[in-house]
């Protein structure tokens, strides 16, 4: 098989942690080509390489483990040339949930999509999956500008996919603000390269942090470069004013790429913006000034969100809106990070990894549900506890972790946030902490009350494949479970380059 | 001013005002039109960029990355089009329903 062949082309002389980051990238690469050309069996390359997706980020972690963080040069040409790829805890903590929520995903579907829509399906897919991967091991910030690119373009792709008239017009604004968010990204980086002469990301942070460089490094280009980076990563990140493409994408998409576009698509823009921000811009944003900015987007978001899901009255833009709120949590690291770092840059990435598996395991259950009873109205979800128990359960493990009751994932991450908030004498994010996650109970008790009322007007039920029912079910007990995993996962988020991470203080 | 600085002003004008109309215009064609510009806008700083002083060759890097900003920005173009022309065809108009999607 081709995939076979394309590995056996590397020589056995290439170091095994080498062999497992490149493969990491060429393994969907090649998924996407051989789905091109073999459309018939597009599920079961799909579904292949999804589960080999696993085992080489298994075998990257097991090396990045023995050997520490890893940096790999291209093709032998290293920084400042060429391009490098580079993997901390950070890193393999993003793959590691990549491939999990997308082998779920991908097991999912293929029961979710008829033969004729997953031969779009499956490409695409892949093709987002090569461009997740290649970003979490990118470390030079042009390569990160053509993954986002690559990223967004396939998102849009697979919102279009169903090819309504929602969906369609969700994809265009989603496409629309993404071009313009990647355009602004793309500006700062040409003025960071003219700055200083290179794009890879540790050669910069050395060159803004050595103590002869602190005048130069605040020029007007300089800050130019932050301002319009972090806009653009913030609008692909969908923070609040910024999140007006986001619920018309996600909740038009079908459920399976609503899954994959909130747990993961989102994640990645801001896993770029937290890179640069705690190393190339860390000694700009030191001041307080713009942190306490991003964290008061991030509270508004927190409240704005929850209130919003609150109102709606369909379950898939509910789920989309408490997306909206989430993201609010994770920019709570901004203000806390510079005086707490190591407790709110644990607990933000715990929220990452808990809030991907359990907002997957929301948007599968609603696909779900919008199977079973051919719509998504919420107070027409007519006994679905009876008659779809495992779906129900799903969701409400899943709500657990995003309300962050104990003992789930979204519980650690909350409490380690409240915990910096508190240590830091910010009573304020202490406050909208703990409104957002009673909010997240108003609106997921909303939806959990109504699958136990029967409604007034019943519809034909049809039946739900138990693939897709336990897909979302096992999700949601990882969610869960990661409660219970906070020592392992903790531990591995240390392991980094010291010039990567001296801004965060681990 | 030395020409470098000239086309990267030149630049940052073009990428203002396909800013601005990617902005202001409704109609998805135009909207798209402006983003091609804000594009161009980023090409021709990068490029003009490339040549830090007037007596030195200029750096070859940006022309690398020029091109492959143009390969992205060319099939950004397609899917847009390719996407606006099925919105036409199903909404019958080439401009996005309102923000409010209640």
């Amino acid at each position: 098989m081709a995939i076979e062949n394309a590995l056996m082309t590397f020589p056995m002389a290439f170091p095994l942690v080498s062999l497992f980051a490149v493969t990491l990238i060429l393994l969907p690469l090649v998924g996407v080509i051989c789905c091109f050309l073999m459309p018939r069996i597009s599920r079961t390359l799909g579904l292949f390489t999804s589960f080999a997706n696993v085992i080489s980020v298994a075998g990257l972690g097991w090396q990045i483990l023995e050997h520490d963080s890893y940096r790999h040069a291209v093709g032998g040409w290293g920084a400042p040339l060429g391009i490098e790829l580079y993997a901390d805890g950070l890193s393999l903590l993003m793959l590691a949930t990549t491939a999990i929520v997308g082998l779920a995903i991908s097991v999912y579907s293929t029961a979710y999509f008829k033969p004729a829509a997953g031969v779009r399906f499956w490409p695409i897919w892949l093709c987002l999956l090569t461009a997740l991967n290649t970003l979490f091991l990118s470390e030079d910030i042009f390569n990160l500008y053509v993954t986002l690119e690559l990223l967004s373009l396939s998102a849009v792709a697979l919102t279009a996919l169903t090819g309504s008239k929602e969906a369609l017009s969700g994809a265009m604004r989603y496409l629309l603000a993404s071009l313009l968010a990647s355009l602004s990204y793309l500006l700062g980086v040409v003025l960071l390269y003219h700055s200083f002469g290179s794009v890879d990301i540790s050669i910069l942070t050395q060159q803004m942090q050595a103590p002869s460089a602190t005048l130069a490094t605040a020029t007007p280009a300089v800050w130019a470069a932050l301002g319009l980076m972090g806009a653009g990563l913030m609008l692909k990140t969908a923070i609040f004013p910024l999140h007006f493409w986001l619920p018309p994408a996600h909740g038009s998409a079908p459920a399976p790429v609503s899954a994959l576009l909130s747990a993961l698509v989102i994640k990645a823009s801001f896993y770029i913006l937290l890179r640069l921000w705690f190393t190339l811009f860390e000694p700009l944003v030191d001041s307080q000034a713009i942190n306490s900015l991003l964290g008061l987007l991030g509270c508004t978001a927190i409240l704005w969100g929850s209130v919003q899901a609150i109102r709606q009255t369909r379950l898939k833009l509910l789920i989309a809106y408490s997306t909206v709120a989430q993201i609010g949590y994770l920019f709570l690291i901004f203000p806390l990070a510079p005086n707490m770092g190591s407790l709110a840059w644990n607990g933000v990435a715990y929220l990452i990894i808990s809030h991907a598996l359990a907002k997957s395991a929301m948007f599968l259950c609603a696909g779900n549900l919008l199977r079973f009873g051919g719509h998504d109205r919420i107070a027409d979800l007519d006994r679905v506890v009876q008659r779809l128990p495992l779906t129900a359960a799903a969701f409400a493990l899943a709500g657990v972790s995003i309300m962050g009751i104990p003992p789930s994932g979204g519980f650690i991450g909350k409490w380690l946030l409240l915990e910096a908030s508190m240590n830091q004498g910010r009573w304020d994010l202490v406050a909208v902490i703990v409104i957002g996650g009673l909010l997240a109970a108003v609106y997921i008790f909303k939806v959990i009350g109504y699958t136990f009322i029967p409604a007034k007007v019943t519809h034909e039920a049809h039946a739900v494949s138990a693939r897709m029912q336990w897909s979302a079910l096992l999700l949601a007990i990882g969610a869960v479970l990661l409660g219970f995993l906070s020592l392992p996962v903790l531990s591995l988020l240390n392991i980094s380059d010291a010039t990567i991470t001296s801004g965060v203080g681990l | 001013m030395n020409p470098a600085n000239f086309y990267a002003l030149v630049g940052i004008g073009l990428f203002c005002i396909g800013l601005f109309g990617m902005i202001i215009n409704s109609h998805l064609l135009r909207k798209i039109l402006a983003f091609n510009i804000m594009g161009s806008g980023v090409f021709l700083i990068l490029v003009a960029l490339g040549r830090r002083a007037d007596n030195m060759p200029a750096d070859p890097v940006p022309h690398a990355m020029v091109i492959t900003g143009i390969v992205v920005a060319v099939s950004a173009t397609a899917l847009a089009l390719t996407l606006m022309i099925k919105v036409t065809t199903i909404t019958g108009q080439a401009t996005l329903p309102d923000e409010d999607d209640k």
